[in-house]
């Protein structure tokens, strides 16, 4: 399946900004079932390069601007081949020890309860129980937009029984970390329906690691492992880690923030274009 | 030089000699509230005026000597007070603190928690004792930098920054005043003697030096000329401004460029040459008083950009 | 036994003491006290910048100056140089180790867990080669002597170890005070520690810096209490004394405002910690910081020394391990000796230290300066009944070892020389080459029989003499 997407942040300061800092992770990685064709990165119409790789080999790029601004455009888009690899995600570098993995952070720290849910998880070995685990978040923590914040933890999310993905991906990774098996938040593209939608937001799921298969996506939101639906952008231990834009302003009073990513099917046509051009 | 370092010594100085000019500015206040029909003309006000202060007023009717010292010398609240001035001074001078010499800290060091929890009534009794300290800290100050101080372009910034704010303190004293300077044709309202025009010269420390130049007669158009043209008095504006267009020189030659604060100088610097010989008043004293006032805030943002303030 | 460094079992004046010794009697004790007067109002002198720096006009209190040099022989120190170039080179080691294949941990010598999920431990470093390998360039180790041939390590400090300055102006106060004392050339000079900083900071400039590196010390700023040793060692090394708001970030680079426009940096002497470093990197509530620099620093456009997680190496739980460390990545025997711990975080570790708690010095994994520490021979049983407590609700956090017999040296008492227990502390810098001056930081405790030197605790600071013979 080919995707078309356009995603776009928009940050306005009612006084302008003396300094904007941005820190971008907008840069799908090349993977297996993965393939970005065309992809572009924007600030203010100026194309953004230089994205390296950070410790977690999703690509980074800094973005600088001194001069007085009062609203930054973030523009990335471009379209991107995927291929459903029944929730294995693999083909990047792998040189970050599992254990790592391991770290809870503040926005993950199990509490008592999120440790006696972790273990209500049944199963056999290390992936029926993460599935268990990915179908008992979907069903604990009910979807409900508004409920939480940015700053909300797994183990309030748990205790609210509310939430959005970013509550969800937070308790996996939380409960599968307590049973000790390596677990990180990645925050990536989904088309939910076919035909393609506008959202508000980016997307948040959960990766695990299986001895034997490797990493697998888990969306508990959904309640399924990741498909030809999704690109993947980054991912980090919580939310903070992996968040896609990060940025620092100087001088600036009343941000008001507003994302919108579309995401679609692409066209036979643009399909087409694409393939000559190759 | 890092740009924070030269901005703090411009700043620095700026602020104290804020509090000095504003020290002079209470002595004025003083000698005019005594003098006959002080009450009607509502002289307190103008020295709030000359600060930018009226609008610290806010309790309506004419304005006492009380208001003005808790306005000008003790509200920590009021940027523009003594007091505040005394602790920004200090906060810019800490840190940049390797940049000045022993004797320049120890001057500000010692002043700037004078007036911390000082009460109005104590102000007021104590006012020409305190009007004195801190013109003499001031002094220390200057002192201290003018035999210690390396002649870095530190120095430049600082020299800057301290005639910058004494020519505006003199054109926003002209600013506010300058109908008691009228020929007296134009007289606006009326009630004017030479008791309004030394009041001035005393703001300015002036008298003796005004003397010594025009003899024992007063004039409008020879204090104005004094206070604007003259390039002998160093409360002139004129004298301000060549000692701004001398160290902006230096600051050109040192890093080879010149910028477009220094065509600014040059700008202000003829605006009071053309005015020489009582030219000045055909071309308007007032006029003449707020257009140096716009050039020398434009010089003053000009710098910080230049700069990378 | 405490071992007294000026002199023999029984009584005779060690060798390397024997100029001390010399002095003392020359000058007699009234002398040495009224030199002491005259050394304190200099230090006063000087003292009024540490003390201006105190906000609120309250001056901190001067750290004690101590008027005896502490003494130690050519050979003596030269154990002592090869043990503290040992030991730096290996926790360095272990540091590329850790942020890269974590050799020692596959080979099961350091728990993984200790790492991985170390606090001080930052993800983000994996896999980043900082210049020469280094991540740690002044490595100052805490070490205590027990013996005449006993020299064991309290601790390592691999971040930005504090103190060098006082080495310098201690030995700068001395010779201004007794040139007599140093014209025999006796003792090795440590006044080129700023010049071999700077060589060391320059060496590992970014591979892509083709010109003479531009170094700068970035400070927190005024109100830190170290801002006197920071403007210090800038101005001794000519280099400029930057807070974040003079830096920005632009195309990987780092740039310092000037007022000639933007000036490019290729190596930063940081002596802030890692979490106020960037915000967009470490600690995304704090505004303090240089938006980018760790984005910079990762792209190889600036050197940060020390590296960001380097803290790592100087963990109190990862203490235990360094003689493990040095064997793994030197094949060699350390040559100064850990002093045996008991971790609280393991089963056999707690059970030991809270039944023996009051003869033991207990203290916190992350803490320092000498705060949250139990002396247990020193403490009432309510105190060691309430850190038993502590430690059993939060044992992975604790650390405990023997109380130690430290070495103690002269000190100018009130009327009499006094023997007062010391540590010491050296710097050893790590470039491409490893360079370590003759000398460090002595702290003695001032009262009789304290064993905490620290100056935070009432601790004093002496001259250090290594001689040249």
């Amino acid at each position: 399946m080919e995707l078309t997407v356009r995603h776009q942040t928009t940050y306005r300061y009612e006084t302008p900004a003396s300094q904007v800092a941005l820190l971008l992770r907008l840069q799908p990685a090349l993977l297996d079932g993965q393939i970005p064709h065309q992809w572009a990165v924007t600030v203010n119409g100026v194309a953004v390069q230089n994205f390296r790789p950070n410790a977690f080999g999703d690509g980074e790029a800094f973005h600088h601007q001194r001069a007085a601004v009062d609203e930054v455009l973030i523009v990335a888009s471009g379209r991107v081949e995927t291929r459903d690899q029944h929730g294995v995600v693999s083909g990047f570098r792998q040189d970050v020890p599992l254990r790592v993995f391991l770290r809870q952070t503040r926005l993950t720290h199990p509490d008592a309860a999120v440790m006696a849910f972790a273990h209500s998880a049944g199963g056999e070995d290390n992936l029926s129980r993460l599935h268990a685990l990915s179908a008992l978040v979907g069903n604990v923590v009910g979807y409900s937009a508004g409920s939480t914040s940015a700053a909300s933890t797994a183990a309030e999310a748990l205790a609210q029984g509310k939430g959005v993905c970013q509550d969800h991906a937070h308790l996996f990774v939380s409960a599968a970390r307590t049973l000790g098996i390596p677990a990180r938040y990645v925050v990536g593209y989904l088309m939910a329906q076919e035909g393609g939608q506008a959202l508000r937001e980016t997307h948040a799921w959960s990766e695990a690691w299986v001895d034997g298969l490797g990493w697998i996506g888990f969306d508990s939101t959904n309640g399924l492992c990741v498909t030809d639906h999704y690109v993947r952008l980054c991912c980090g231990l919580d939310a903070h880690d992996a968040a896609p834009v990060r940025g620092s302003v100087v001088g600036a009073t009343a941000i008001t923030i507003r994302a919108d990513v579309m995401i679609s099917e692409t066209e036979p046509n643009a399909a087409q274009q694409t393939q000559q051009q190759q | 030089m890092l740009s924070r370092t030269a901005a703090n010594l411009f700043w620095m100085a700026r602020h104290l000699e804020r509090a000095e000019s504003t020290a002079r500015l209470l002595t004025m206040g003083q000698r005019m509230a005594v003098l006959p029909g002080s009450a009607y003309r509502d002289e307190w006000r103008s020295v709030l005026r000359v600060t930018g202060c009226e609008p610290f007023h806010t309790k309506g009717g004419p304005v006492t000597e009380e208001d003005v010292v808790r306005i000008l010398l003790l509200d920590p609240e009021n940027p523009a007070s003594i007091h505040s001035c005394l602790v920004r001074a200090r906060a810019n001078g800490r840190s940049v603190r390797t940049k000045l010499t022993q004797e320049m800290w120890e001057a500000l060091n010692l002043s700037w928690r004078r007036f911390d929890g000082y009460g109005l009534s104590e102000a007021c009794q104590e006012l020409p004792a305190l009007i004195d300290w801190v013109k003499t800290r001031a002094s220390v100050f200057r002192g201290a930098a003018e035999t210690g101080m390396l002649r870095h372009e530190g120095h430049d910034f600082m020299r800057i920054g301290g005639a910058i704010e004494r020519a505006q303190m003199t054109l926003r004293l002209l600013d506010v005043k300058y109908y008691v300077l009228l020929p007296e044709t134009d007289v606006v309202g009326g009630g004017r003697d030479h008791y309004q025009w030394t009041s001035v010269l005393h703001a300015l420390s002036g008298i003796r030096a005004y003397h010594h130049v025009y003899g024992g007669v007063y004039s409008p158009a020879h204090i104005s000329d004094f206070l604007m043209v003259n390039r002998a008095f160093p409360r002139s504006v004129a004298y301000c401004v060549d000692q701004m267009r001398w160290h902006l020189e230096r600051l050109a030659l040192e890093h080879g460029v010149l910028a477009t604060c220094h065509k600014t100088v040059d700008e202000v610097f003829e605006l009071l040459l053309d005015g020489q010989d009582g030219a000045i008043f055909q071309r308007g004293l007032h006029e003449t008083v707020q257009q140096c006032l716009k050039l020398t805030n434009r010089m003053a943002n000009e710098i910080a950009e230049s700069y990378y303030f | 036994m405490t071992f007294s460094e000026m002199h023999e079992q029984d009584g005779a004046i060690r060798s390397c003491y024997a100029e001390v010794k010399r002095w003392i009697d020359e000058t007699g004790i009234d002398g040495l006290k009224g030199r002491m007067e005259e050394a304190e109002a200099i230090f006063r002198r000087i003292g009024i910048t540490f003390a201006v720096y105190g906000e609120g006009g309250d001056p901190e209190r001067l750290i004690p100056f101590d008027l005896l040099p502490r003494v130690f022989s050519r050979l003596e120190w030269e154990r002592l140089d090869q043990g503290i170039r040992q030991r730096a080179q290996a926790l360095n080691a272990f540091l590329y180790d850790a942020y890269h294949r974590g050799e020692i941990l596959r080979a099961g010598l350091i728990p993984q867990d200790l790492v991985y999920q170390n606090e001080a431990f930052r993800p983000e470093m994996i896999g980043f080669d900082p210049p020469g390998r280094v991540y740690s360039h002044i490595v100052g180790i805490d070490i205590v002597r027990t013996g005449p041939d006993k020299f064991e390590v309290l601790e390592d400090n691999c971040r930005t170890p504090s103190g060098v300055s006082y080495m310098l102006e201690n030995r700068e106060i001395m010779t201004r005070m007794f040139p007599g004392l140093f014209s025999k050339g006796l003792v090795t000079p440590v006044d080129n520690y700023p010049a071999l900083l700077l060589r060391t900071l320059k060496e590992v400039a970014p591979p892509a810096c083709k010109r003479d590196p531009v170094v700068v010390l970035l400070t927190p700023g005024s109100l830190n209490s170290a801002y006197y040793e920071h403007s210090f060692l800038a101005d001794l090394m000519g280099i400029e004394l930057v807070e974040p708001v003079d830096l920005f970030v632009d195309n990987d680079r780092v740039w310092m405002k000037t007022t000639a426009g933007p000036r490019a940096v290729d190596v930063i002497y940081r002596r802030i910690d890692d979490d106020y470093l960037d915000p967009l990197a470490f600690r995304p509530d704090s505004l303090l910081g240089v938006p980018g620099l760790f984005h910079a620093y990762r792209a190889g456009g600036v050197t940060l020394c020390s590296a960001p997680g380097a803290g790592l190496a100087d963990d109190k739980a990862i203490y235990v391990y360094v003689p493990e460390m040095i064997r793994f990545y030197l094949g060699e025997e350390p040559i100064l000796s850990n002093i045996p711990t008991w971790q609280c975080g393991t089963e056999a570790g707690l059970a030991y230290v809270l039944e023996h708690l009051g003869e033991l010095v207990a203290k916190e994994v992350h803490g320092s300066g000498g705060y949250g520490m139990l002396i247990g021979p020193q403490a009432s049983p309510e105190a060691v009944a309430a850190y038993a407590d502590r430690i059993r609700a939060n044992p992975g956090g604790f650390i405990a070892q023997p109380t130690l017999a430290l070495s103690t040296v002269p000190t100018l008492g009130v009327s009499t020389v006094v023997q007062r227990h010391a540590d010491f502390r050296p710097f050893c810098l790590v470039g491409k080459q490893m360079r370590l001056v003759a000398g460090g930081l002595t702290r003695v405790a001032l009262t009789e029989g304290s064993l905490v030197v620290n100056s935070s605790q009432g601790g004093g600071v002496k001259d250090t003499w290594v001689l040249r013979d």
